[in-house]
Parts: C-alpha cells; structure tokens; sequence
C-alpha cells in the first residue's frame, strides 16, 4: 500500500492554503521557539542544572506551580458550580452572568493586576475587610494565588457548561424512577459525565496561570524567594542582560507548557471518546 | 408570549422539577456562584471605573489628552492594524486546510495553531529577543544594516502577532469542520470557480464566527502585556502600547490615568464579550431553525 | 448523454470500494444503483460526477473519455443526500447560482436568469417559495429545490445521491413517483442512488444491484425482481426464507411434483441452499403431497392488505414466514396454533460453498 498522505478532493486550495498556513506558523512560531532551545544548548549539562536549581529558581517553580494548582482548584470547584447554576436554573442577571464570566479572558493582564492590587490592598474595597482579620492579600503570595485564580476563572466554566448542556435529562429521569434521590443521581449519574470536562478545565487554567505574567506582578510584591514567579524571574534577568539564565529557565517553563498541552489534549481526547461510545 | 408557549414554558418547569434540587440548594449553589462572581468578577470591573473616576471626569479626560497616552493609543492601534489582519487570512486558510480536507499530519498542525496559548508571553517575547536582540542570532547583522526589531515597532508587532496567532483558526475550525464540505461541493458542480466559491459559499457561512475571531483577536493584542513588555523596551512616546502605558503610570502612583487607560481597555474587552453573546444568539438561532426544519 | 463505465476500481485504504466495476448506461435512461450502505454506489456516482477519481479503469461521457476531466467541464448536475443547499441564500438565488457564476461572455442577463428560475421553480411547484430561506422549508421541499438546482445549468447527465434518503416514507413515495414523472417529460440522462429497493424498482428503467464494490446484477425492474441472479439480491430485493443443508431437498423443496429436487451424490460439499419469498408459499389445510412441510402458525399479522404469517416446523430451526392474501386467509379461516401443510410455488436454489454462510 502507498502511502496517501492527502484523499484526493474536488475543492480548490489546499496547497495554497496549507503551505501558507506552514510558512506563516514556521515564521511566527516555530523557528523562533526552537531558537530558544538552540539558544539553550550553549550551556553545558551542569550550567543548565546550576541556573536552573538556584534556591531562587526553585523558590519561584515553587510559588508558580503551588498558586497554579491551588487556583485551578479553586476554579475547578467554583467553575462547576457556576456553570452548574448557568445551566439549570434560571434567575435574573443569569445571561450577563453568562457573557462576563469570559471577562478574564477578554481584559488585558496588566489591567486585571492593577485593580486586583487595588481592590485587596490593605485600603482596597475588599482589602480593609481582610486586614482586621491578620488577612494579607496584595504583595503576598496569597495576591499571586487571587490573581491566579481570576485568570483561571473562564476555563472550567467553559468546559464543564457544554457538557453539561448536551447531558441527556432522560437519564436523570430514569436514574429517579429508579428510585435514586437528587444526591444519588448526581453522583451516579451525572458526575462521570462531567468528570472528563472539569479535569480539562482545570488543567487548561493550570496552564495557563503557570505562564501568567500581567496580573500577577503587580499584586505580588516580586520578593526573590517569597514572592517572585518564574515569569517575573526570568523578566529580572532579561533586564539584567543574563540571557543564557533567561533562556534556560525558559526551556524548563516551556517544557512543561508542552507536557500539559500534551495532557490536556490526552483529557480532551479521552472525554470526546467516551462521548463516541455512547 | 402566546399561550401555546406559555404552557411550553411551564412544561419546562415541570420537567426541572423531576430533575433538580431542593429550594434550598438550589439558593446556595446560586449564591456561592454570585460570591465567587462577586469577588473576582463584579468588584474589579467596578473598582476599575471607581478608581478612574476618583479624580473627576476632567482628570480622566485628561488622562488621555496628552502626548504620552495618545501615542500609545496611536501605536497600540498600529500594532492591531498590522496582526489582526494577518492573524485573520491565516486564520481563514488554516481552516479551509483543515476543516475541508483529509490529510497526514492534520492533528499536528491544530496542536502547532494552540502552540502559542501554551506558552508563556514572556517566553512568548523572549524567544524573539533571542532571534533579533542585540546578542541574538541576527542581531549583529541587523545592526550593520541598521534595522531595529527589538525595542522597536517590529518586535511588539511580531511578539503580538505570536501571542494572537490561534484566535482566528480557533474560531473557524469547528464550524467549518461542522459545516461539512458538501455546499462547497455543490457550488463546484454548478460550475463556480474557487473564488466565486470562497466568496459566495464559504466565506457567507462563516462571516459571523470570522468577526468574532477578528473582535476576539483585537482584544488580545491591544490588551497583550507580557510579551510585548519583554521586546518593547518601554520607550516613553516611542514603544510604549497601551498596557505598558498602564503599568508606568501605575508604578509612578499616577493611579487616576492609569486607571483611565485601563477603563479604555476594559470598554475594549466588554465590547468584545457583547459581540461574542449576540454572535453566538445569532448562531444559536439559526442552529435551532436549522435542527427545526 | 450516454455513460460507459469501464474496469473501474476505487480503494480507500485498504478497503476496495469498487472492484473492477463496468457498467453502460444508455442517453436518457434512468437508472438506479441500489444497495446497503458500504457497497459501493456512492462512490461509483461520485466518481461519474468527477468528484473522485477511480485508482484504475476509465469513465466515457457520449463516448469521450472524461476520467480525467475536471467536474466543471463535465456538464453535470449532482443532488447531493442532504441537499447542500446555500443555506444564507433564498431558494430563487439557490436556483440561479449555476448560472451566475458562468463566466461574464456565456451568462445569461439578469432577466434571462429570473425567468428561468421562475420556470424551474414552477417545474419543482415551489414558486411560492422563491424568497424563502432552505431553513424555512421542509424536507421534501429542500430537495425539490436542490433539483431545480442543479437542473438550472441544463446538465446533460443528472446524478442523485439517495435524493429521498433522509425524508420520511410518505414523502419518498411522492417525490419518487414525481421524479419519474419528470425525467419522462425532460429525458436527460439519470443515475439515482439509493439503498431502498421499493425506491429503485419503482422509479428507475434500469437496476443496478450492489454489493461489496460489485455489480451483482443488472436488469429492468422486473428482471432483479423475478429472476434475482444471485442470494445476495434474492435477499436484498425483499423478504425471502431461506433453507438450509440436505433436508431441503429430500422434504419441500422439490419444483411443482415431488420429485427430489437435487440428487448429487457430492452435495455434502457444495451445500445448496433454495429461497422462497414469503408470497410463493401456499398453505392447505391438510397433506396433498407427500413432500409437503408440516409446520404450526405461531403469529398472525392481519391488518393491512395482506396477511402475514410465522410458522414453525419441526424440521427447520428458523421461523418461516408466509404472506396470504386476504381471501386465502379467510378461507383457510386460520388461527394461532393451527397445523398447516407448506408448499412452495416458486422456488431458486443457489449452490453455497458451505452450509451456513449465505454469501455476504
């Protein structure tokens, strides 16, 4: 068998279309990308290692991936009930709700980081609340986590809603004839549809809070090992003209930026399979 | 509302009944969904037009009318004018490539389009200071022949057009690949070229999802931050786009423009979400029709 | 136009969707390509339309080779399954596409063009529907239109694929008649695809059985129908009982008088197996011939125009099924769990390799 690597078509332009859309990704994306792992291979093994274990580069991987993660909780928690209640019930404001939760995705970063500093600063309108109660938010890595966690907000929502949407009611009908209560058919019935859903939502808000950048420097306070991110980390060293530091701890940020895109679409390709066998 | 679809209506509820929560839960869960909301979504877009307010309309206005600020705007403007468009013709013939055609290697290519979501915008700015700084690959010889790419025009417009480069093919893709291949097919057997095909089959189906690519793609590179901080050196009047507009009138505590800068971007992005809610009625209609018919 | 399909063949993959198929259809003819999903006959019409093209074997419009020919040369009208209709256009600009997209010299005016689709809407009885959207319409209605289509640019051959195939039973039955109707009165050169047997032999002159990338057979309606010329059509062409192995021959089967039907001595290893539709089986009430099936009337269907019947006998394991007309059934005055004596007036026996596997 020869290998067919395009089923023929009568529609006109795909080498058009295809071999621009190649040159245009290997200009923008690709050769500029793999300079950076070019870049990298100037340094040995053991000065790789050496830039990127410093106790500031770990404090700030750290930081970076506990906030992450413990946002994209938060979201993942938060996220499925918002899109649960945009879902099924209905009640007043439910469809500006709707439209303003994609507002973290919409807004420019330095714009979220500017009024979430504003608004948890010891005087801020949310702020002056949590500062009798020993609670610090701005320039802490509790800020990082808040700024994180807005960033984070849309990608849960997004995944959990259509699922959600498209869940077939007859089961939950059936699943009460039955005889199971609301907790029953919920856990039974309805969680594994979503389960698939949620995990992609949050490990695409993971992801994307670990590459954050914008909101997040001006809420953090930028403390070297308490409060620096590793995007900051590698912003400080770019200006410090240290590019072989900032390409390397770049590679290790890119790596993992592919090892959860990887994952995600592994989730994204395991939940659309489940949906094919049914 | 006619009676026929008040009782529709009311059939709904009864419907919901069988399948929903007590009064009670139901009230928790909405108001835990309105705390959350309240917290990260109502009170920061609040405090952004509070805090731009804080001075006075004549503060605010101000904000803008000086060299500084409309430079940025003039430059944040330029740089949209010059990726957006790009981002939307490769946007279109990634889509028509993918979504109406078989071939080896398709899933590689939509993994290559999500690349830049994944990647950070510092890195997404670095790896550009790499290829044309002043120590990078081509630095020295673009010093030779005088061309500035790095802390210049060229960089924040490349670093924003790396940043921006999925939203466009993001939107087409699943409704091309949707729409299937067979409109495009039965214009070819009417005898249509491929342009009167593109223009009067293709591209009808798809304006609306193509507009809002094109709205969503502007938002994030006028908006965009990290990468465009990293190569645009933050040149006074020169480099500086709106954001970075932002983050120096912020760090000199002139916190009423920047403020007033911000609510300038976040007008930006609340436009953006109100064309993404009547596009997607739009389609949702037509949809709804269509599985009616 | 006149089509000769020659030595065709068309592999996706490893999966041969045509094998070496031939075919001659002549100017004017209406012919269908029936078969199960998989067989083949999609293809085989994408391929005369030009929107594939076969690995091996040659296509001849009129008697010009046009394998190679691109679509827009070959001068066809292709109505697709479901309709690809421009659904942001109205049903008059649907219509008028083909020709407003003629190059500027051969196009016809702009008042030209209103006339004849306001003729072709009137050929489809849609001309009430001219500013309506394809959403706004019904199925049936889609696909008149779809037709008016493509008959705008006056196709000199006209394939459809399973036109009718996704609109309910009542619709079908209507539209296929009128289809007929209409291809008598405009006489171009027709190919209908379709799986639906009732569809093929009522709408087509000619049937061109599929199965598996083959042709399996090709004849007028009648042909396909009374002399099926393999299992595989016998079956595909409607309701059919099927006897397996020895007891076959020796019992019921014999043809009209008794004697063994087959007496090979070698039969063990080419197992014959005989097909009877449902309707050439009559029932007595008591034994005639000796050869006849003693069998027991489990279930009755009797509403409708015919009676239908399942049957059990000792001696196969299948049920058999038996269609009556009504006067039969009234005078056989028959009840659940009477014993009844089968006999079968017309039969057709196929040699099978092995016993069990009707050739599939």
């Amino acid at each position: 068998m020869h290998l067919i690597l395009k089923q023929p078509s009568v529609l006109p332009g795909f080498s058009l279309a295809l071999g621009f859309a190649l040159f245009y990704l290997s200009v923008i994306v690709l050769i500029p990308l793999s300079g950076l792992f070019v870049k990298s291979s100037s340094l040995s093994w053991e000065q790789f290692w050496n830039v990127v274990t410093t106790p500031r580069a770990i404090a700030s991987y750290q930081l970076t991936f506990g906030a992450s993660l413990v946002g994209a909780l938060i979201n993942g928690v938060f996220g499925s009930i918002i899109a649960w209640v945009l879902v099924r019930y209905h009640f007043p404001g439910r469809s500006i709700i709707d439209a303003l939760v994609d507002l973290p995705f919409a807004l420019p970063t330095a714009v979220a980081g500017i009024t979430l500093t504003a608004i948890y600063a010891s005087n801020g309108w949310i702020g002056q609340y949590l500062e009798p109660l020993g609670i610090k938010v701005a320039f802490t890595p509790l800020g990082v986590l808040v700024a994180l966690t807005f960033i984070g907000l849309p990608f849960v929502v997004r995944t959990v809603q259509p699922v959600l949407q498209d869940l077939d009611r007859e089961a939950e009908e059936a699943a009460t004839t039955l005889g199971a209560n609301r907790w029953q058919t919920f856990r039974a019935v309805i969680v594994p549809e979503l389960w698939p859903a949620l995990l992609t939502g949050i490990a695409m808000a993971f992801a994307r809070a670990v590459g954050e950048y914008g909101s997040v420097i001006f809420i953090a306070g930028n403390m070297p090992l308490k409060s620096e991110i590793t995007p900051l980390l590698i912003m400080t060293k770019l200006e410090q003209y240290d590019y072989t530091g900032a390409t390397a701890l770049g590679v290790v940020m890119l790596v993992t930026s592919f090892v959860l895109a990887l994952a995600i679409n592994l989730l994204q390709w395991w939940s659309s399979a489940r949906h094919m066998n049914q | 509302m006619n009676v026929s679809s008040a009782i529709a209506d009311r059939d709904v509820e009864w419907k919901d009944s069988i399948t929903t929560e007590s009064t009670f839960v139901r009230r928790l869960l909405i108001s835990a969904a309105f705390l959350y909301l309240t917290l990260f979504l109502f009170v920061p877009l609040a405090a952004i037009f509070a805090e731009a307010l804080k001075g006075g309309l004549a503060a605010y206005v101000g904000s803008f009318l000086n060299d500084d600020a409309l430079a940025a705007v003039r430059l944040t403007l330029l740089v949209a004018a010059v990726a957006v468009p790009l981002n939307a013709v490769f946007g279109v013939a990634a889509a028509w490539a993918i979504a109406k055609f078989d071939f080896v290697g398709k899933q590689v290519l939509i993994s290559l389009i999500d690349m830049p979501l994944a990647v950070s915008p510092v890195i997404s700015g670095l790896i550009y200071v790499l290829l044309f700084g002043a120590q990078g690959w081509l630095g020295p010889w673009l010093l030779e022949h005088d061309i500035k790419i790095i802390f210049a025009l060229p960089g924040i417009v490349l670093a924003t057009i790396f940043v921006t480069v999925p939203f466009v093919a993001r939107e087409l893709i699943p409704l091309m690949q949707s729409q299937g291949r067979e409109e495009e097919e039965a214009a070819i057997t009417l005898g249509a070229s491929g342009w009167q095909m593109f223009m009067r089959v293709t591209l009808p189906n798809i304006k609306w999802s193509l507009l809002y690519g094109v709205i969503l793609c502007n938002a994030r590179a006028m908006g965009e931050f990290g990468a465009v901080s990293v190569v645009s050196g933050h040149i006074r009047g020169l480099t500086n786009t709106m954001p970075l507009h932002v983050e120096i009138l912020y760090n000199e505590y002139n916190a009423v423009a920047a403020f007033a800068v911000a609510s300038l971007l976040t007008l930006l992005a609340i436009v953006t979400l109100i064309a993404k809610t009547m596009i997607e009625r739009k389609t949702d209609s037509y949809n709804r029709r269509k599985m009616q018919a | 136009m006149s089509i000769q399909v020659d030595h065709v063949t068309k592999r996706f993959g490893a999966f041969t969707v045509l094998n070496d198929v031939n075919l001659h259809v002549q100017e004017g003819e209406l012919v269908a390509l029936l078969g199960p999903s998989g067989c083949g006959k999609t293809t085989l019409l994408r391929i005369l339309a030009g929107l594939e093209r076969p690995d091996q074997g040659r296509i001849f419009l009129q008697g010009t080779e046009v394998t190679d020919q691109r679509i827009s040369e070959r001068r066809v009208g292709f109505v697709f399954q479901h309709y690809a209709l421009f659904r942001h256009m109205t049903v008059a600009d649907n219509i008028a596409f083909g020709l407003t997209v003629l190059p500027r010299a051969q196009r016809p005016s702009a008042a030209r063009i209103q006339e004849k689709v306001h003729d072709l809407l009137g050929l489809v009885h849609l001309q009430a529907m001219a500013d309506r959207y394809p959403s706004q319409l019904s199925g049936g209605q889609r696909q008149r239109v779809a037709l008016a289509r493509a008959l705008a640019v006056e196709p000199k051959l006209l394939l459809l694929d399973e036109p009718f195939g996704a609109l309910d039973a009542k619709v079908r039955k209507e539209l296929r008649r009128w289809l007929r109707r209409l291809h008598d009165n405009l006489h171009v050169t027709s190919i209908l695809v379709t799986h639906d047997q009732e569809e093929a032999l009522e709408a087509a002159h000619r049937v061109v059985v599929m199965h598996q990338g083959n042709i399996e057979q090709i004849g007028t309606p009648d042909e396909v129908y009374e002399n099926p010329a393999t299992p595989f059509v016998y079956q595909f062409l409607g309701d059919v009982n099927v006897f397996h192995g020895r007891i076959a021959h020796d019992r019921i089967l014999d043809k009209e008088a008794g004697e063994p039907l087959s007496a090979d001595a070698d039969a063990s290893d080419q197992r014959e197996v005989t097909f009877v539709r449902p309707h050439d089986l009559e029932l007595s009430l008591s034994r005639t011939t000796p050869t006849q099936l003693e069998a027991t009337v489990q279930f009755l269907i009797t509403a409708g125009a015919r009676v239908h019947l399942e049957l059990a006998s000792k001696e196969f394991s299948e049920i058999i099924a038996v269609e009556l007309t009504k006067e039969r059934y009234r005078e056989l005055k028959l009840q659940q769990g009477d014993v009844v004596f089968v006999h079968p007036k017309q039969l057709q026996v196929f040699r099978m390799p092995s016993p069990l596997t009707v050739k599939s």
